[in-house]
């Protein structure tokens, strides 16, 4: 399908989304970098052009808890977030997830406190990592609109049932404009269809939300989990396979790979950086260098299996890391690290702390990565411990 | 009319009601909470969804697979059932509540004055269409009698322990009817389970009301209170005739209803409990049963209530 291709802010690129998806209420409490989005939203609103009940909050929590309620209720639901927004709505997002409400949330991804900054990095989403919810990470102003309209059908899915993350980071995402592809409200209504809960609160058949239990479920209530995120790869995979035949655009499904066929040193990232390394990896390769990329474009489910068969027998990973897990390092490459025990090829999985805290990540840091990568793979020997990119040791004297 | 078991005298049978808020829950014996959650729900009737923060009503109303609820319950955490109930209201409002179904919340001081009270304020301030009802029974029973910004002043609790000079809780309570009406809340009331009949009348009046209204009921606990459990409807008559608990009903901030009373002593009312005992077993508190004493006079005089 043709659609119209516009220079958009990536917030107004994700407003537009939102928008033709017709969810039926909004929840909205402002934190930079998401306040566009939602300011975009209410616009709409108030103009008549989405027919949503748009409820401002009190707070993030009380933000969570409305589209809560709401998801209960049965309506298709949406709200935004960021950084200390986030964590503030970790706990809802725990119960939203083991009661199996499919909450759509951009999360704008910024840096925690302290020191306060306004600069993107992971923190904030990793920190919700083991609380049963999908997140998927985006690189481009064009994903984040393609991540969200394929959004809602996949919590929604009855087999799935989750509160669904998009994963954008701040600023170089949210507040930059680029080229995007928008489709029309029409085509993009019929994609991400209505909800269709398979239980609500109805007093036709009265039923019991957040029952108080005992050792006898809660175990069965997160194996659940792990089950409803395995059916979301399968899910994920669909539709943005289908999204891809109608719309002509794909961004990957779990993963995405970038010459990693016969790759020497594979780059695994996420978000934006992502973009970056893709610019990076071609000029490496135009010098000769064996160098790939693998975007984890979902987080939650974890990609294990699909990384592992895109590594194939390259020898070395670097996985670059925007957030971290103070005294084991970065959490993405910890993961990598945990998916390959076992395997019966093991490649060299070097671990990188790079754009924590918003530090700069550009192409020359990239390939100084893989310059560092190179020589640990051969002539010093496996280096296990996270080389912490950009780090300013003068700091500490 | 049917026989008994020995067929020696007849019974006279009561119409079957089916309760909304069936009976064989957990609730301790002589609650006053549960007490007052059958009749509000009696007035509710099944066109009603019934949010919950976390507390003594979630606990014992809701085990999995032994729920007492017959119309649709939701509890989600502690802090949020307003924003919970929020989110139900909007939702049915999107698909444009065709039945009419009324959004109530009955929750505990805890989640109430303190955890919540950030939550309520945006409720109330976004005037949405919920009654949110409050069952203060003056501290943090569920946990294990924790003192909560609703346990009055002199009261002894785990955390406002009685012990040498200490005289339990130090400061007064919270004043929630005043918080809700400073928010512009166009029904504000209190109520008593001694006064059922006007529980259920208020409960009506809240969810014919448009926009939020608030009911605030005492519901005294013989765990956390410490008496017997029969008593626990005379408590709470008693926290109304010595004016520590004025019944009383604001419209639009206008106070259109006081319940009158003869006024009683605050002994009897702070005697028959165990966590006052103290006030009266040593002279040094003295003053803090005379200002107890002081803020009964008070409510009598703000609300003109003899």
């Amino acid at each position: 399908m043709k659609g119209k291709t516009a220079i958009l802010e990536g917030s107004r690129a994700v407003a537009e989304a939102v928008r033709a998806c017709r969810p039926d209420v909004i929840s909205v409490y402002p934190i930079t970098p998401q306040t566009h989005i939602l300011e975009d939203l209410a616009r709409f609103v108030s103009s008549g052009r989405l027919k949503s009940q748009f409820v401002r909050a009190d707070s993030e929590f009380s933000a969570a808890s409305i589209v809560y309620g709401a998801s209960a209720a049965g309506a298709r639901a949406y709200t935004a977030s960021a950084s200390q927004g986030l964590l503030l709505m970790n706990e809802v997002i725990y119960a939203m997830a083991s009661t199996r409400l499919p909450v759509v949330l951009t999360a704008v991804n910024r840096a925690i406190s302290a020191p306060i900054t306004i600069q993107p990095d992971h923190q904030d989403t990793m920190s919700l990592r083991d609380t049963g919810a999908l997140q998927i990470h985006v690189e481009s102003m064009q994903e984040a609109y393609d991540a969200h309209v394929q959004s809602f059908r996949i919590a929604e899915d009855p087999e799935v049932l989750l509160p669904l993350l998009i994963c954008m980071d701040g600023w170089v995402l949210s507040h930059s404009y680029e080229p995007v592809t928008v489709f029309p409200d029409e085509a993009i209504s019929e994609f991400a269809g209505t909800f269709h809960p398979v239980q609500k609160l109805d007093p036709a058949n009265p039923l019991t939300y957040g029952s108080y239990a005992d050792q006898d479920v809660l175990m069965e209530y997160r194996y659940a989990l792990m089950l409803a995120q395995e059916k979301a790869k399968e899910k994920i995979c669909s539709v943005t396979k289908e999204y891809k035949d109608i719309f002509g655009h794909f961004d990957g499904d779990l993963i995405d790979t970038h010459c990693t066929e016969d790759a020497e040193i594979i780059l695994v990232a996420m978000g934006s950086m992502v973009s970056t390394i893709r610019a990076a990896v071609d000029e490496l390769r135009a010098e000769g260098r064996k160098v790939g990329l693998i975007k984890v474009r979902t987080f939650r489910p974890f990609p294990g299996e699909e990384i592992i068969k895109a590594c194939g027998k390259a020898p070395l990973i670097a996985v670059l890391d925007k957030s971290l897990s103070v005294n084991t390092g970065g959490i993405l490459a910890t993961e990598v690290k945990a998916s390959f025990y076992g395997n019966p090829v093991q490649p060299v999985i070097l671990p990188f702390m790079a754009g924590l805290g918003g530090k700069e990540v550009n192409r020359r840091v990239i390939k100084e990565i893989v310059d560092i990568a190179s020589r640990s793979g051969d002539k010093q020997g496996p280096r296990k411990d996270t080389v912490w990119m950009g780090l300013d040791h003068g700091f500490f004297n | 009319m049917i026989v008994d078991r020995e067929g020696e005298k007849e019974m006279t049978m009561q119409t079957e009601v089916k309760e909304l808020h069936a009976p064989g829950h957990r609730a301790c014996p002589g609650c006053g909470c549960a007490i007052a959650v059958k009749s509000i729900l009696r007035e509710t009737g099944p066109n009603t969804i019934v949010v919950s923060p976390t507390g003594c009503l979630e606990t014992f109303t809701s085990p999995i697979r032994g729920s007492s609820w017959e119309v649709p319950w939701i509890h989600s955490l502690f802090e949020n059932a307003p924003a919970i109930a929020t989110g139900v209201l909007a939702g049915l409002n999107a698909k444009g509540n065709p039945d009419g179904t009324k959004v109530v919340v009955i929750g505990g001081d805890g989640g109430t004055y303190d955890i919540g009270m950030g939550s309520l304020s945006g409720m109330f301030e976004r005037k949405d269409d919920i009654l949110y009802i409050c069952y203060d029974n003056e501290a943090y029973m569920n946990t294990g009698i924790q003192g909560s910004s609703a346990t009055p002043l002199g009261v002894g609790t785990t955390t406002t322990p009685v012990t040498g000079n200490s005289f339990g809780k130090t400061v007064e309570k919270k004043d929630l009817v005043a918080i809700a009406l400073a928010h512009g809340v166009p029904y504000v009331a209190t109520a008593s389970i001694a006064n059922l009949a006007d529980l259920k009348k208020k409960v009506r009046k809240g969810m014919d009301n448009p926009g939020p209204a608030f009911i605030l009921m005492l519901t005294p606990c013989n765990v956390g209170w410490g008496y017997e459990p029969e008593e626990t409807v005379e408590l709470a008559r008693k926290a109304v005739e010595t004016g520590l608990f004025p019944i009383v009903e604001f419209e639009d901030g206008d106070l259109v209803s006081a319940l009158k009373i003869r006024p009683v002593p605050v002994e009897e009312y702070l005697k028959p409990q165990k966590r006052y005992q103290h006030l009266f077993k040593n002279e040094k508190f003295t003053d803090v049963l005379e200002a107890i004493r002081k803020k009964a006079e008070d409510n009598i005089k703000k609300f003109d209530l003899v």
